[in-house]
């Protein structure tokens, strides 16, 4: 096993985010894509970390730290989601355009 | 014959000279010469007071303005019989008004020889006229306004003859001229009463501004308006004075030619007789134009001395006058134009008199003039009340109805032809008898002969003239047959007495002054503050005397024997129909055709043009800058508005227009932010990657 | 305190009308009583306090400036609130409240068109409170403030109550009322000469040490102020801000106008007191401050004077209008005072403040006059009028006199500014061209023959002769007794200063004698 293929199937999975987050029309797959995105990181984080060992584990710790975050996000994410859904009765984002210009 | 005597003032070693014992003044003081300010103020209190009195004054006007004039008569004929017996000499002067540099104006009185001579011939001619005219005026329009006006005129003519300076000389003298314009267009309805006394006032005050220039002249050089001051430095004959003595006292004699009437300012007073005939009398005898000759015998001692290079002039002057206006009197059929250009022609002769140097001649020309005129003109008007018009054709035959108006007028006109013993005769003969002895510096010629010879001359033909147009006036004023309609009848009694007090005038004036026998006026005429020297004669000089009284008694004859023999019918034929001379008589030598166009060239194109320059040239230059301004706001209103405004929204439009197209960027789509945010990445990183 | 004292009786003669211009204002507009008496009781507590200061003043110290005060009012700019009289602005601060009083009376019952006596009296008051403090001012900014003050009631008078009769305007082609004509060219003519004046003052302020704007304090400077090498222009400054208002030709042309477009009472109060702020504002402010300068422009002063007197005669002789031929005759009148004061001898400056005091009650009553016959004959065509005399006989000698009294008739109040002025022309101050000023003085002397015959020649026209066709039949009423009360008292006054000449030269004479030989040592 080398560090790239690590590499590889990170960049692979933060492609496969960024595809989401453009494609899709439903702002739950689009929170999911960012996910999505966040984990490609979190792995290439960890096999960093898993081949330059440091003194304080700084890629574990930061992986730790990002998921805590995604979790609030995608909480707080599905609830504005939600409240759209609420207010709009879709959740598709090409009908959400009240900041056009 | 007389010599050149030394006169003046009342130093008896000076009067000492001549035949007629000392001149000297006994009286320097008390009542009657220190409350001079009486014969002043009351005429003008009876002016005032008719005007104010309202209805009343239908009734009181004329006996307030007679008992006024009736005090002046008491106080002018007491000071001068205190001149006649004592002498007196006298001058007060209040201050009115301080003007800085020395100058105050004065008002006051001076009490001699000369003024109380006039004191007594206004006040006696006025008193008379003032009572002529209650029978003459009654029923007229304005009757009391006639008083007042008369008051004023009189009063007048007392302020400036008790000048002791020469603005109160000028108050007096313009106050005369404002008198007669009221008088002599009494009956103002008719313009052509109103024309002429606009006339008289407006030819006198042409005149005045010679007056009012000599007069400052004169006091600025000196550095007073006293009379007796300037009087002084000229007798001094030092300073400023020298150098402008000429001019000052030709100017003022330019001022004694308007109201004294002299050729060529005589024009008003033909014109004047349209006044009512009072004012006729009083203004050719007493008042108004002796002035002029007062004027000259005021300031005698300047043109006797320091200016006598002005006195050729003066002669000049008085010869055409007394030449020419006689002459016109021959063609006039109008009464009362007669007397008017025959005192032209009397006037002449006091001015000719002064030129000469002759001072109590002029004078007592003055004198005895007033009362034989006054006369005449009185009755005139009595024949003229008679029968309601002026025109001789009209008359004729009226010395049957109107005896006491006849007789008083032959006299009248004999006095004025000089026929002795009548006062006309000695004025006359002393004038002639100073044109012989016209000395000093009067030496000019005229036509190669010397002034005073010619003039002369003149003088003896004019006395020819008058007393042949005095003569033709008596025939066909009184003889023949009427002519006109109505029943003429004596005037009543208000108006013959005074022309048989002027009679006695007439008869007795002059013997105040024969050569030889006794020349009291000689010797109170020049009891004055000032020295000078005069001609006088001091016997009668009877080659003079026959000369004057053959002219005389010739003008007469040849008067005689064309209008005594058929008077009743001489309106058709009395023409004297002397080619080119006629007609320039009848025109009255075009003169006033002359000063009438001057007059219309000043009133019509050139007012008109000054007033169009007012509106088209001046105006237009402020209206211009006016238009300008307009323009230029308007200009600067375009800029503003098409300028500045422009750019200022043009940067807003160019703002709002790309907003216009940017704002499409702003789709609202957060997947096509993230898309382009992502595109951007992409950009970056092989630009990153590949370019650096 | 005594009443005098700190300036508080003169401060009086400008704050009295004013304060009485408000209480007005509070009248009520339908019921006009409250407001005629009210003004009348301001104008006569007015021209009773002048009248006191006049008998009140030590004519022995008439050179020197009485009842005055002097406050800081804009520290700013050193302008003080400095007021005081000498003989000099006496006589003209009296005339000025005299004047006013008389045009209040005469107002009572003749309201030009649209009436309003409220508003009319209010102006008149304010008129009043800006002329008195043009004549007590002591400091050019107060002074320059009251010159200015004067314009607006009278702008609103003429552009109000003036003549509305149409004329086509040369130059501008079109036709436009007289009044808005008249009033803007008054308006903008008057300001545009006292804005030259106002450079005058601050150039005159800035070279100053210390800096003042104080009359008499920049008199004591003046030699310093005379050495500066632009003063001719200082000079030339002030005389077109006062030459405007005077006016001198060819700046003359508002007058006219104003005059014969503004009401009865603007017209009186322009002539009688107006036109002499310009004048007044040469003797109180021009020659004593920059005496040197005045010397070097006299000449031309006089030539302007003279050419004035000569061409508003001749003027006159071609008007119809009754009332334009008075406004004319007023530029040659002027003409006179001017004449006097460029000679710049104390015989010429005393003459010139009589003829200033002698034209304003002439003047001012021959607009009375033209007023009320305008009034009556709704006409002021002289073609039309005559035989006025027999159809109202006391307007008609009130009118004689009057004309007779304007061209100069000795014994009246106008000769003596005519007949000094010429006298001093004769011999004008040393150093000056004798010649060109006896020039002159001729000159003004064939002007004098001019006026009476123009003066001679209305008479005629309007007074003598019948009446013609076109008054037959019409019921005219002979002055009444508000227009007597107001013209009396100006005919007494026309007499009593022709007959005492020292009723003005007990009070000018010595200050006069005084300025001369400050200015010109001597």
């Amino acid at each position: 096993m080398t560090l790239v293929q690590f590499l590889l199937l990170s960049s692979l999975l933060f492609s496969l985010g960024v595809y989401g987050l453009l494609a899709r029309r439903n702002a739950v797959m689009i929170l999911l894509s960012v996910e999505l995105m966040l984990n490609a990181v979190n792995l290439n984080l960890v096999a960093f970390e898993a081949w330059i060992r440091d003194a304080f584990a700084t890629g574990n710790v930061f992986a730790i730290f990002m998921i805590t975050v995604a979790a609030a996000e995608v909480g707080i994410g599905l609830a504005i989601v939600i409240l759209i859904f609420r207010n709009r009765a879709t959740a598709n984002v090409d009908d959400f355009e009240l900041m056009r210009g | 014959m007389g010599s050149l005597t030394r006169l003046g003032m009342f130093l008896a070693e000076e009067g000492g000279e001549h035949g007629g014992g000392g001149v000297e003044a006994g009286i320097t003081s008390g009542w009657a010469v220190e409350n001079v300010w009486l014969i002043l103020v009351l005429p003008f209190v009876a002016a005032l007071l008719i005007v104010f009195l309202g209805k009343a004054n239908e009734k009181w006007g004329h006996r307030l303005a007679i008992a006024m004039m009736g005090y002046v008569f008491f106080h002018g004929t007491w000071l001068w019989i205190l001149t006649m017996t004592d002498g007196v000499l006298y001058e007060a002067s209040y201050v009115i008004g301080d003007l800085g540099s020395g100058f105050a104006f004065e008002l006051g009185w001076v009490v001699d020889g000369l003024s109380s001579m006039m004191f007594f011939v206004v006040g006696t001619v006025a008193l008379l006229v003032y009572i002529y005219a209650v029978g003459y005026m009654k029923g007229e329009i304005r009757y009391a306004g006639f008083f007042s006006a008369i008051s004023l005129f009189a009063g007048a003519m007392l302020v400036l003859v008790a000048a002791p300076n020469l603005v109160q000389l000028i108050i007096g003298w313009e106050l005369v001229g404002v008198a007669s314009y009221l008088l002599i267009g009494h009956y103002w309805e008719e313009k052509e009463n109103s024309s002429a006394g606009m006339k008289a006032f407006y030819v006198n005050k042409v005149a005045d501004v010679g007056l009012i220039l000599g007069a400052i002249m004169l006091s600025a050089s000196v550095g007073t308006f006293n009379i007796t001051g300037i009087l002084d430095a000229a007798e001094e004959g030092a300073g400023e004075l020298s150098s402008v003595a000429v001019v000052g006292a030709l100017l003022l004699f330019f001022g004694a030619m308007g109201k004294s009437a002299q050729f060529p300012l005589h024009v008003w007073l033909p014109d004047a007789m349209a006044g009512p005939t009072p004012v006729s009398a009083l203004m050719h005898a007493a008042t108004m134009v002796t002035a002029g000759v007062y004027l000259l015998g005021r300031m005698f001692p300047l043109y006797e001395g320091l200016a006598a290079d002005a006195r050729p002039w003066i002669m000049l002057i008085g010869g055409l006058t007394l030449f020419l206006t006689g002459l016109i009197a021959l063609v006039q059929w109008d009464l009362k134009k007669i007397l008017a250009y025959s005192t032209l022609s009397q006037l002449g002769y006091m001015v000719l008199a002064m030129g000469a140097g002759a001072y109590t001649a002029g004078l007592f020309h003055l004198f005895t003039h007033a009362f034989f005129k006054a006369l005449l003109f009185l009755g005139a008007g009595s024949v003229i009340h008679a029968v309601h018009s002026n025109d001789m054709r009209d008359m004729g035959g009226m010395r049957k109805p109107m005896p006491i108006t006849y007789w008083t007028f032959v006299i009248g006109s004999l006095a004025l032809a000089g026929i002795p013993p009548l006062a006309g005769f000695f004025s006359k003969d002393e004038i002639l008898a100073g044109l012989t002895h016209a000395e000093g510096p009067s030496t000019a010629m005229v036509l190669g002969i010397g002034i005073d010879t010619f003039f002369f001359w003149t003088a003896v033909f004019g006395a020819a003239i008058t007393a042949f147009y005095m003569t033709r006036a008596v025939f066909l004023t009184f003889h023949g047959e009427y002519k006109g309609h109505g029943h003429p009848h004596e005037s009543p009694a208000s108006m013959s007495a005074p022309l048989v007090v002027l009679g006695v005038f007439s008869v007795g004036a002059g013997f105040l002054n024969v050569p030889g026998v006794f020349t009291g006026m000689t010797k109170w005429l020049e009891i004055r503050a000032n020295e000078f020297y005069e001609f006088h004669p001091e016997s009668l000089d009877l080659g003079v005397a026959l000369t004057g009284l053959t002219a005389g008694v010739v003008g007469i004859a040849i008067g005689w024997w064309l209008f005594a023999r058929d008077a009743d019918t001489q309106a058709e034929r009395d023409r004297l129909h002397i080619p080119g001379l006629y007609p320039l008589l009848e025109n009255k030598y075009y003169l006033d055709d002359f000063y009438l166009a001057i007059v219309a060239f000043i009133k019509g194109p050139l007012a008109r043009f000054i007033d169009w320059f007012n509106g088209h040239v001046i105006d237009a230059v402020i209206n211009g800058a006016g238009l300008v301004g307009v323009w230029l706001g308007r200009a600067v209103y375009g800029v503003d508005q098409k300028g500045i405004d422009a750019a200022v929204n043009g940067l807003a439009g160019a703002a709002g227009a790309s907003g216009a197209v940017f704002r499409r960027a702003q789709t609202g789509r957060v997947q096509q932010y993230a898309a382009a945010f992502i595109l951007g990445v992409v950009v970056l990183v092989i630009s990153f990657v590949f370019v650096l | 305190m005594d009443f005098w004292d700190d300036g508080l009786g003169l401060s009086l003669t400008i704050f009295v009308p004013l304060i009485g211009a408000l209480l007005v204002g509070f009248t009520s507009k339908k019921n006009e009583e409250p407001a005629k008496w009210l003004s009348l009781l301001t104008a006569l507590v007015t021209l009773g306090i002048t009248i006191a200061a006049a008998l009140a003043f030590d004519y022995d110290a008439a050179a020197s400036f009485q009842f005055g005060t002097d406050l800081e009012w804009i520290p700013g700019i050193d302008a003080s609130y400095q007021i005081g009289i000498d003989g000099i602005s006496l006589p003209m601060l009296v005339l000025s409240a005299f004047v006013t009083v008389l045009a209040i009376i005469y107002s009572w019952n003749h309201w030009d068109e649209p009436k309003n006596p409220k508003a009319f009296l209010i102006l008149i008051l304010v008129l009043a409170a800006g002329m008195n403090g043009t004549f007590v001012a002591l400091d050019l900014i107060l002074f320059f403030i009251f010159f200015e003050v004067v314009l607006l009631p009278m702008y609103f008078m003429i552009g109000i109550w003036g003549d509305t009769s149409e004329k086509k305007i040369p130059v501008f082609n079109r036709v436009t009322e007289m009044r808005l004509y008249a009033s803007i060219k008054f308006f903008v003519f008057t300001f545009f000469g006292s804005a030259f004046m106002l450079l005058g003052f601050l150039a005159l302020y800035f070279n100053s040490d210390p800096a003042t704007f104080s009359i008499p304090d920049l008199i004591e400077q003046a030699p310093a102020l005379g050495a500066l090498p632009f003063a001719g222009w200082i000079f030339a400054g002030l005389a077109l801000g006062f030459a405007v208002k005077v006016p001198m030709w060819p700046l003359h042309t508002w007058l006219p106008d104003a005059h014969t477009a503004a009401p009865t009472v603007g017209s009186v109060l322009l002539a009688a007191i107006l036109l002499k702020l310009g004048s007044y504002g040469f003797i109180r402010i021009a020659i004593p401050v920059l005496p040197e300068q005045a010397k070097l422009w006299a000449p031309a002063i006089a030539v302007l004077s003279v050419i004035g007197i000569i061409y508003g005669s001749l003027a006159c002789l071609a008007q119809q209008d009754m009332k334009r031929l008075i406004a004319f005759s007023s530029v040659g009148h002027m003409g006179f005072v001017m004449l006097g004061i460029s000679t710049m001898t104390d015989i010429g400056i005393n003459a010139s403040i009589i003829g200033m005091v002698a034209h304003g009650v002439i003047t001012g009553l021959l607009f009375f006059l033209a007023g009320s016959m305008h009034h009556r004959y709704h006409t002021r065509d002289m073609e039309r009028l005559g035989g006025n005399l027999a159809l109202m006989p006391r307007l008609g000698w009130i009118l004689s006199f009057t004309a007779m009294a304007s061209l100069g008739l000795p014994g009246l109040a106008g000769f003596w500014g005519e007949f000094g002025s010429m006298l001093a022309a004769y011999n004008p101050l040393e150093g000056l061209d004798e010649g060109l000023f006896r020039g002159a003085m001729v000159t003004a002397a064939i002007g004098t023959v001019l006026t009476a015959g123009y003066l001679l020649w209305m008479l005629q026209k309007v007074n003598l002769g019948k009446p013609s066709a076109e008054w037959e039949g019409h019921e005219f009423h002979d002055a009444d007794g508000f227009e007597m009360a107001a013209w009396v008292p100006l005919l007494i006054s026309i007499v009593a200063l022709g007959v005492y000449p020292k009723l003005v030269f007990g009070a000018t004479t010595p200050a006069v004698t005084e300025l001369v030989a400050k200015a010109f040592g001597g």
